[in-house]
């Protein structure tokens, strides 16, 4: 195993018409009001995501029955330009504190236009050993292929 | 499965990633996947055939042509669902900024 091998990120780039102080605050303090709610992973259906406002401050959703699902943590939270989040959510969509993959969103003001949001989930390689780890469990039932044709369905009626 | 650093690096090079997500999206042939994009057949087919070592695309026939789609058992599901995703979600954060803009 090398450690040069690294997976392509997924990037994303949108133009809002807002500054980017309201960008940044929607999408990290008012995350619960936009976070898909088909995009669950806890038992009880999730009421919202949260994410604490600090650095080392938690990612997770609270579920109707008031529990709490961890997704995550804050890397960096530089209002109103950068955002840096920790997805620790493994290929089984369960909380995994060893998996580390990276979610850097960039806030950029365009004059009177508004404000660039690059979005840049990286890290992916980290699924790399997770998936070597649930390997056995992929076929079987629940596993790994069966969550994600969940997702995916999701998203398709949403 | 194959070797899941295999997939990764085969996901390295631009127009397999490309190639990648098209079947993503839709299952295709290589002549579909050849008129989308700026390489030539051969060098399409040449893609398909890493992807395919990797674990990342399969291959069945359906006629005469042979269709290629994403392997549902590969790792770069779980790029391809992330892709979607994002989009999105990023689609719902938009609308959420833009529903009370400052004056």
């Amino acid at each position: 195993m090398t450690a040069t091998i690294t997976a392509a990120p997924v990037r994303k780039s949108i133009v809002v018409k807002a500054p980017p102080e309201r960008a940044f605050a929607v999408f990290a303090a008012g995350i619960g009001t936009w976070w898909p709610a088909t995009h669950s992973v806890g038992s009880s259906p999730m009421k919202q995501a949260v994410i604490e406002p600090h650095e080392g401050g938690r990612w997770y959703e609270r579920g109707e029955d008031g529990s709490e699902c961890q997704w995550g943590k804050v890397l960096a939270w530089e209002p109103p330009r950068r955002l840096l989040l920790a997805w620790q959510l493994d290929a089984r969509f369960k909380y995994d504190p060893d998996l580390v993959t990276e979610v850097e969103v960039r806030f950029t003001a365009l004059g009177t236009e508004g404000t660039r949001v690059d979005l840049e989930h990286r890290k992916l390689e980290a699924f790399a050993g997770d998936a070597e780890k649930v390997r056995g469990q992929v076929d079987a039932p629940g596993g790994w292929t069966l969550v994600l044709d969940r997702f995916a369905q999701a998203i398709a009626q949403s | 499965m194959p070797n899941a650093l295999t997939a990764l690096s085969a996901l390295g090079d631009p127009t397999r990633r490309a190639i990648f997500e098209r079947l993503a999206r839709q299952p295709r042939s290589v002549g579909q996947l050849a008129r989308g994009l700026p390489v030539s057949r051969p060098a399409v087919s040449q893609h398909l055939q890493v992807l395919k070592s990797a674990g990342l695309v399969a291959v069945h026939a359906e006629g005469a042509r042979r269709i290629y789609s994403v392997d549902p058992h590969g790792l770069g599901q779980i790029r391809a669902w992330l892709d979607r995703f994002w989009d999105k979600a990023l689609d719902a954060f938009r609308a959420e900024v833009e529903k009370d803009p400052p004056k």
